[in-house]
This record gives structure tokens, sequence and C-alpha cells, in this order.
């Protein structure tokens, strides 16, 4: 249990110290919302869509997640060019342990970019329905930052340095994202990309964070958040059995 | 008997390469035993099979009498490191690097202060406790590294080139913490280097590897007698030879991904 805690600790004192990282990383989020939000906007209002930046709002917090999420994953390179991963894998602790610290370190970061994105949206115009629904957004988004990670760590235990990183962001994070119904509604698109969706785990987690937030969901909040939980259960397995074959 | 360390018939292959072949050796308890060879001899693959951080592809490890193979995490508690390349986090502070480690490790909650207090003492630190990792210097990486790897009071310290690329003074000082902690405490220490004067002045005893087999061990006056030579330095060039081994940009690691990834 100590060890998990040191290794989720460990992620936080380095996000928290890097304060560049933190205010570079709402770079991305902000654009989107100001680009898309006010340059589509009226157009999704004439479209009787009604205040695209509710719709968006969701969206673009899933973004912030999806990427810090990943990259805080994909770290994994990082600290093994650094040489700090061998450090761990001597330490007298299993592999599982490592990977499960290193996982909740990262989704805790992802989740806490999550919150500060939130919060911009609501700055540029995003209004949450209910308050009361609030945990349950926070309860999703939390189980996005937690499959992503997991994602991140997965590739990262296979990959053997940062070349590949170009293909993960173009292959995986970017498609993952943009086909996610974070941008556009699920509903009347051509059918291969609701087919798409249906397989996108990103889709079930900006549903189940707009669903709460603003009551309009496309798969149902139950689906949602039955999805949500079964591909975290299966990524953390995947990914503990991909670590435990890291050699050093 | 009193065998610290126990290797028998150890062997690594990446792929169609046999990084280490059928080697065998044992260190005793309290010995301080250097472990030379040329680049690519196989020392730093040897060092990672002795520390589970490679499985062996055949072959026997023994810590303490605990079988590495079948009990990693128990072996893991037996010794400390210090790695050829560094492995310290460089954005935490000296100290955040020691608690991580003491955590790891389980060191004893009340004990984790005063332990990091000694040992930060013991190669000059303490008063760096709280700058960022990033901020040191080379020998001040390795010094730190060195305390960290002896805070859970392990039973053998493995250092793989300790002293490479560093200035004679830290050198003199990294082996004068190492030779009096040894006396002190009857660490047994198992080090790889290039410069034979430390091997020469310090080990009690040297194992000489090339192509991934032991060619000698014994004492640097044995060795030097056998070779018929006035320095380690030459009988160590008598043994291996005076051809340069090019290494390429670490050729083991590189055989082993593409082993990795045709074989997987």
């Amino acid at each position: 249990m100590s060890a998990i805690y040191i290794l989720w600790k460990r992620e936080l004192i380095r996000y928290f110290r890097s304060r560049a990282r933190l205010v570079g990383s709402l770079g991305q989020p902000l654009l989107f919302l100001v680009a898309l939000g006010f340059g589509l906007g009226p157009i999704f209002q004439k479209a009787g869509q009604g205040n695209y930046f509710q719709f968006l709002g969701p969206g673009v917090i899933c973004m912030g997640i999806l990427f810090t999420g990943v990259f805080a994953g994909i770290q994994v390179i990082w600290d093994r060019q650094f040489g700090f991963l061998k450090e761990t894998l001597v330490a007298p602790i299993s592999r599982f342990e490592i990977m499960f610290g290193k996982t909740l370190g990262g989704a805790t970061v992802a989740f806490i970019q999550g919150c500060f994105v939130l919060v911009l949206t609501m700055v540029v115009g995003f209004r949450v329905q209910n308050f009361l629904m609030l945990p349950l957004a926070l309860v999703a988004m939390f189980l996005i930052a937690l499959f992503f990670t997991a994602l991140g760590i997965s590739i990262a235990s296979i990959l053997e340095d940062m070349q590949g990183f170009q293909l993960i962001l173009n292959f995986i994070v970017q498609p993952v994202f943009f086909l996610s119904g974070a941008l556009f509604p699920l509903t009347g698109v051509v059918s291969f990309l609701s087919v798409i969706a249906y397989f996108n785990p990103l889709a079930y987690g900006v549903d189940a964070v707009r669903g709460s937030l603003t009551g309009v969901t496309h798969f149902g909040l139950a689906t949602d958040f039955t999805v949500l939980i079964v591909i975290c259960l299966i990524v953390l397995a995947l990914g503990s059995y991909l670590f435990s074959k890291v050699e050093a | 008997m009193d065998d610290i360390i126990s290797a028998q018939n150890l062997t690594k292959n990446f792929g169609n390469f046999t990084a280490v072949n059928d080697v065998s050796f044992n260190v005793q308890k309290g010995e301080i035993f250097a472990f030379l060879g040329p680049n690519g001899a196989g020392k730093t693959t040897t060092i990672k099979m002795l520390t589970t951080l490679l499985k062996p592809s055949s072959g026997i490890i023994k810590l303490n009498g605990i079988d590495v193979t079948t009990h990693p995490e128990k072996a893991r508690k037996t010794f400390g490191i210090v790695f050829q390349d560094p492995s310290l986090d460089d954005e935490l502070t000296a100290m955040e690097n020691m608690e991580f480690h003491a955590v790891l490790y389980k060191v004893p909650h009340r004990e984790i202060k005063e332990r990091i207090e000694k040992f930060l003492n013991l190669v000059e630190l303490w008063d760096k406790k709280n700058d960022l990792v990033k901020t040191f210097s080379g020998g001040m990486k390795r010094r730190l590294e060195i305390a960290r790897g002896l805070l859970h009071k392990p039973e053998i310290l493995f250092l793989d080139e300790p002293t490479q690329g560093l200035d004679p003074q830290t050198r003199n000082k990294i082996w004068e913490y190492l030779k009096n902690l040894n006396k002190d405490t009857q660490i047994t220490v198992f080090f790889t280097t290039h410069y034979m004067e430390e091997a020469e002045q310090i080990a009690q005893r040297i194992a000489i590897m090339d192509h991934g087999k032991i060619i000698e061990t014994g004492t640097a006056t044995k060795l030097m007698e056998q070779t018929q030579t006035k320095s380690l330095e030459k009988a160590f060039l008598k043994l291996t030879g005076t051809a340069i081994r090019d290494e390429e940009a670490s050729g083991v690691d590189k055989l082993r991904i593409r082993a990795r990834r045709w074989n997987r």
C-alpha cells in the first residue's frame, strides 16, 4: 500500500512542480473552446441545436483528460530513458503495485487537469444544469482518466523509446478524440461514424460527462458507466500484464 | 559456505547472440569483488541478472542463499545497486528521492528520517537535501545514488562503473566511503570498473570477463604473477588482448530489441 502511495505522490509532486506543463496543457482546450465554440457556435444555433458551448464543454473537458492521461502513462518511457524506471524495477515490490501506483498518480493528475478545464469552460460560457449531478460527472471524469492513463502505460510497456510517439498521437489519441462525439452530436451522423463511436471508449466517457452535466445523453448514463467501469478493469489488467513483461 | 553471491552456469542469450556464456563464480560475505572486462564483455548483463532485472536463459543465482529467479522480491531486499547510468528522479529533491526509496524498501517509518540524515551525511550531501537533483553535478548524483543504495541496509552493494567520468577527488572520496563502510558493517561490495588502479587498490579479489566468459579470477597479485606482468593493466591487456571493442551504441540492447520484436 505504502509503495502505491509513494508512486502516486511522485506523480503529483512532479505535476505541481512543472507549472509550465500545467498551464501549457490548458492551451489546447482553450483553443478548441474559443475557435470552435465561438466559430461554429452560431451555425450550431442556426441548425436548431441550441447553445454550442453546452455541447462542446464536456467534450473539451474529456479532451483535456484524454491527452493528460495518455501522456502521463507514456511518461514511463521517459522514466526508462532517464533510468529512473530501474530504481522502481529493482525495488522489493510487485510489478502490479508499480503499475497501479503510477496509473493512480497519472489518473489523478489527468483528473485535476479535467477539473481545471471544467472551470475554463464555465468561464467561456458553459453552464452546469444540475449541480446535484456534478459528483457523477466527476466520477466519470476520473474513470476516463484512469482508462487512458492505464492505456498510456500499456503502450509505454511495449515501446522502447519515444520514436513511436507520433504514431500514438496520430493513430490513437487524435482519432479517439475526433471520433468520440466530443465535437459533434452522434445522432444523425453518417452510419460508419456512429458505428466507430460504439467502439470508442471516449464516446462513452464524453456521453457520461455530458449526460451528468447537461442532462443530454446519446447512449444513456447506465450504459456509459457500465462500459467505463468494464473497460477500466480490462485495461488495468492488460497494463499489469504488459508492464510485468518490461525488462530494464 | 559463506558465499553471499553464488552464480552457477549462468547464460544469457539475446536471439542468436550469447552475451553471457556459462559463467560461474562465488563472492564471500564481506568481500570487495571487482568485475573487469572490455566493453561488451557481458559485465552489465551479468549484473542485471544478479539484480533480478534480467532473467537468465539458464543457470542459478543465489544471493545470501535466496534464489533470485524464484524469489525475486525477497532477493531484492538483500542488495543495493548503483547503476551505470543515473537512475534518480531529476525533478525531485535529494530528500524526496531518498524518501521514495525508503518507502519502496519498507524502511520502518520512525527510522526513515534518521537513516536518510546518516547516509546523506556519509556522502556529504546533507546540506543539499532540499535541492532538486537536476541541479547536481555528475559526482553529486553518484554520491546520492550510493547513499540511496545503502538506505535499506543491504548486505550486498552492486556498483556498475560507479566512478566513470568522475574526477580523481570524487573517485577517491567514493572509495573512501565504501571502504570504511565495508570495514564497519561487513557489507559485500561487487563492482565493475575500467580503472585498473581502482581494482588493484580496492578489490580483494578480481574476476576478468571477456566475450561472455570469465577468463581469470584471483587477487591482483595472482593475476600479475600468472601473466608475468608488473601491473594489473598489463595483466588485463595480456588476458583480453589489445584490440579495441566497438560496443556500437550499446549493441546488446539493440540485439535485444531486435530479438524481442521477432520472437515475442
